[in-house]
């Protein structure tokens, strides 16, 4: 297991990745701005359950000098399509059901490009961002977990994704 | 020619490390690189989730040279957020 502690830092000297609690407020102070009057935001919590099992906890791990670089291309790729500023941070080690696991905010002068972008930040997250977690289960199994519609031996995610 | 193998996520316990060296010929891809692992193993091999790759920390494709020197990772379904 790989535990975030030698972080890459974003430009405003924030660490993507974090072992500390997530604060929504913190994400959108950070993006917030005197001419943005519109600021979407993406909660991923943990859920207690998950293909009908009950799940208790989850343990999140990540390639993390990897998981921070591409953070860093997806927050520059969002800002250079849309006139928006953006924040995302993603919590590793063991959460519980309801603890936020990733966080996202977007702010620009009108709801449409932030809401957009925020879209466009989370789902380019999960299908890039290498982070992996196991589910622990009610029942004391525990079992990593593969998306549905994961690749085919031979390449999960499309590196054209991490091209631009 | 030597690369680093970086492992994650259920691969760390298939193969009992999180890193390991491997020697392998040049001209060589990333899916040589997993092969190189591959035999590494104890026979019979476990059974491998579908991986995707990255050099130098870059997502590649199977197909992707690979240079003296270079971290290759394994990357199981990625499962974020």
């Amino acid at each position: 297991m790989r535990w975030p502690s030698c972080l890459l830092w974003r430009g405003d000297s924030v660490p993507h990745l974090t072992t500390e609690r997530l604060r929504l407020d913190r994400l959108v102070a950070e993006v917030l701005s005197p001419e943005r009057g519109g600021v979407a935001t993406f909660i991923g919590v943990v859920r207690n359950h998950h293909d009908g099992r009950s799940v208790v906890r989850l343990e999140y791990s990540a390639y993390d000098a990897m998981a921070e670089t591409e953070c860093q291309r997806i927050v520059a790729e969002a800002t250079e399509r849309w006139p928006v500023r953006v924040a995302v941070e993603h919590r590793l080690g063991t959460l519980e059901v309801g603890d936020a696991a990733v966080m996202v905010a977007a702010a620009a002068a009108h709801r449409a490009q932030a809401f957009e972008a925020c879209r466009y930040v989370i789902e380019e997250l999960k299908r890039r961002v290498p982070v992996w977690k196991r589910e622990h289960f009610a029942v004391g199994s525990m079992v990593w977990v593969e998306p549905a519609g994961a690749g085919a031996a031979g390449g999960n995610v499309p590196p054209d994704g991490a091209a631009r | 020619m030597q690369v680093e193998v970086l492992v994650f996520g259920q691969l760390v316990e298939l193969l009992g490390a999180s890193s390991l060296s491997v020697r392998l010929p040049r001209p060589a891809t990333a899916r040589d690189v997993f092969h190189a692992v591959l035999a590494t193993l104890p026979n019979p091999a476990p059974s491998i989730p579908p991986l995707a790759f990255a050099v130098n920390r870059v997502h590649a494709t199977p197909e992707a040279a690979v240079e003296d020197g270079d971290e290759v990772a394994l990357l199981p379904p990625l499962a974020g957020g």
